[in-house]
């Protein structure tokens, strides 16, 4: 144990520290304050919804981050993370549901209202142990683990690569979304499962509840972080690396691509089921238009858009095109999709590397120019 | 351990009995792509510690056979045998690297991201579980290994360098270099020496004559250039259309009317 917290401190450099302190300092400290200590009336506030908005760019920013996991470093381009985020949302809808209790239009202290509506007399078997908040924690991640080891399994066994493996993740959580409409499945079909009352006790509706999901997305996010540095910076990392650039190299070396990949796969939908479990009591709500494939989509975006194989690419990328996203549908709702399709474009054509790409290519260049000017000087001197 | 594990050939007489000895048992191996036999009933033996150089013109099928013994390619019919009763042709890639076959490809490969010491690092042998790989750490003696490594194959100062760019010729040491690093008791080199300097050839021959010398690996070693072949003095398989044409001295097969025949035909 203590050679691996050795190993943690040596997972990144002082830069990276440093950084993680001042993302720290502005998540854990800044926004609180500016939240709860600065009155209401001062220009420095912080409303309450600014606070929940953050909190759900932390939860993009984590399943980012579980993106970039298994496509920046394993070359995986896996379009259905938003169905391991949207199961992971579920679990913790389906332990709100039953927190309701008898407090629901119905009154009916077992059964969710959308239940009793559709005449139904008793619980299905499957939401049996939501109503333990140990339960449901652990299923959001053990289901969208589940599903993706499965998955991960059949596909990479059979050497299922690039393009081929991100349509049939499209294919997944386009099934899904299917399923989840249909009322018979009994999670609430199209409506999905809302009106929730309260977490761990914790009334839904305070601004304190909120402040505290806000902070734990934070805390989350910082920890899921320093994880997905540790493994990077392992051996396993440039194991993954050598997968992502010459896959079937790695084999004649003895590692085997499949087992790996499916670690990465598996590990990164458990990431993305948390995040979902922490975007769900924050946004009230949950329905299977998040299995939509349009938004499995979107979560490549952000990652090409901060930055492929960085982590804090992923991070930087999920905040500029959520922030862009939340801007422009207040602006001009119509244009979105359009800005979103050039902005890939763009992406992928003008700046492989994305935001992180672009600072450390500016940086180079003002440095090469600093140099420069300091030799004419130097000269003219 | 190793053995239960493996699939065996349990036929009373037949492959068994004469791949007794051998390190590699090649028989009757035929590879078709749609239809065209790159391989047509390839036959050939290894005894352990031999070097073994391999030549033929292009198209021979000496890469498909490499591929065949590395689980690349599944033959259509044939015995491909490693250490006497293994069976290859039931395993995978990563299976048949751990058993102990290494190789070097024709096109260099190595993983142009990662440094020269983390290409080293990656082919170290070591645990390739995937747990055991992420909380690998590197022992002073695998890292006095692989400096070691870096000198014998004269990239010592260039271990921090990008593979990516290296030299055609670099990059052809380098994975030598990985190959050394595995530890393994087969060695498959295909055109070890392409893309090389005079100089760098005569260093890779050295290498090569220099890793044959104790007998406790056995190489094969695919090349064109006939003065390479020459300095490795080994016996030299011919290779023409899937199949020996010639075995012997290099003097022997290049006095072989037959394979001048087909040297000179084309
Ligand atoms: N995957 C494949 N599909 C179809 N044909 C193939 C394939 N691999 C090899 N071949 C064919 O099989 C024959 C043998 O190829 P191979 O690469 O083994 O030759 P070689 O002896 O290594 O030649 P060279 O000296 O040019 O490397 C060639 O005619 C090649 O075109
Ligand atoms: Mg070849």
């Amino acid at each position: 144990m203590t050679s691996f917290s050795a190993r943690l401190l040596t997972c990144g450099n002082r830069r990276l520290w440093t950084g993680l302190a001042v993302g720290a300092l502005v998540f854990l400290v800044l926004v609180p304050v500016l939240n709860l200590a600065v009155p209401v009336d001062s220009a420095l506030h912080l409303p309450n919804y600014m606070v929940t908005l953050l909190g759900k760019y932390l939860c993009y920013a984590l399943l980012a981050l579980a993106m970039d996991l298994v496509w920046g470093y394993c070359g995986v381009l896996s379009l259905g993370h938003g169905a391991f985020f949207a199961l992971g949302g579920y679990a913790i809808g389906m332990y709100m549901m039953r927190a309701i209790g008898s407090r629901g239009v119905y009154g009916n202290a077992d059964l969710p209202d959308f239940m009793v509506f559709l005449n139904w007399q008793e619980l299905p078997w499957y939401w049996f142990g939501f109503s333990q908040p140990w339960f449901a924690l652990l299923m959001v991640v053990v289901i969208p683990g589940a599903l993706a080891f499965v998955f991960g399994w059949l596909a990479f066994r059979s050497r299922i690569t690039g393009v081929y493996l991100s349509i049939i993740t499209q294919a997944m959580t386009y099934a899904l979304m299917l399923a989840f409409f249909r009322n018979e499945m009994g999670f609430g079909g199209n409506n999905g499962l809302t009106d929730f009352k309260d977490i761990f006790g914790f009334d839904l509706a305070l601004p304190s509840t909120k402040m505290g999901l806000y902070l734990a997305s934070a805390v989350v996010l910082g920890l899921a972080f320093l994880l997905a540095r540790f493994i990077v910076t392992s051996k396993l990392g440039r194991v993954m690396m050598a997968v992502r650039d010459a896959e079937s190299r790695v084999r004649f070396l003895g590692y085997s691509p499949t087992a790996i990949k499916l670690f990465v796969f598996t590990l990164s939908a458990m990431l993305a089921g948390v995040a979902g479990a922490l975007y769900v009591p924050q946004v009230g709500i949950i329905n299977p238009s998040e299995f939509s494939p349009a938004n499995s989509i979107e979560i490549a975006i952000w990652v090409a858009v901060g930055g492929r194989g960085t982590l804090i690419g992923a991070i930087l990328g999920a905040f500029a095109v959520n922030g862009a996203k939340t801007w422009l549908t207040g602006a001009a709702p119509e244009l979105w999709l359009f800005l979103l399709g050039a902005l890939f474009i763009i992406v992928t054509l003008g700046m492989p590397k994305g935001l992180i790409g672009l600072w450390a290519q500016s940086k180079a260049r003002l440095f090469r120019r600093s140099a420069v000017t300091e030799e004419k000087e130097a000269r003219h001197a | 351990m190793l053995d239960d594990a493996m699939p065996t050939i349990d036929m009373p007489a037949g492959p068994g009995v004469l791949a007794a000895g051998s390190i590699l048992y090649l028989d009757g191996v035929t590879v078709s792509f749609d239809g065209f036999r790159a391989l047509n009933s390839l036959s050939l033996v290894l005894a352990p510690g031999e070097l073994r150089t391999i030549v033929g013109p292009n198209g021979a099928g000496k890469t498909t056979m490499m591929d065949v013994i590395t689980g690349k390619t599944r033959p259509d019919k044939g015995d491909v045998l490693f250490d006497q009763n293994i069976d290859l042709t039931r395993l995978d890639e990563s299976a048949i690297a751990t058993l102990g076959i290494g190789r070097k490809f024709q096109k260099p490969t190595v993983f142009e991201h990662l440094s020269v010491f983390e290409n080293l690092e990656l082919a170290l042998k070591t645990n390739r579980s995937t747990l055991a790989t992420l909380f690998f750490r590197l022992s002073g003696q695998q890292a006095e290994q692989i400096a070691a490594t870096l000198q014998r194959v004269g990239l010592a100062d260039k271990a921090r360098q990008q593979a990516g760019s290296l030299s055609h010729g670099q990059k052809q040491w380098l994975e030598i270099g990985m190959l050394l690093m595995q530890d393994q008791r087969l060695l498959l080199l295909d055109e070890p020496v392409a893309g090389m300097t005079d100089a760098e050839t005569e260093a890779t021959a050295e290498l090569i004559l220099d890793l044959a010398r104790d007998k406790t690996r056995s190489l094969v070693v695919v090349e064109h250039d006939m003065e390479f072949v020459r300095a490795l003095g080994a016996k030299v398989t011919v290779l023409h259309e899937g199949s020996v044409l010639a075995e012997g001295s290099l003097d022997a097969v290049q006095a072989n009317p037959k394979v001048v025949e087909v040297y000179l035909g084309r």
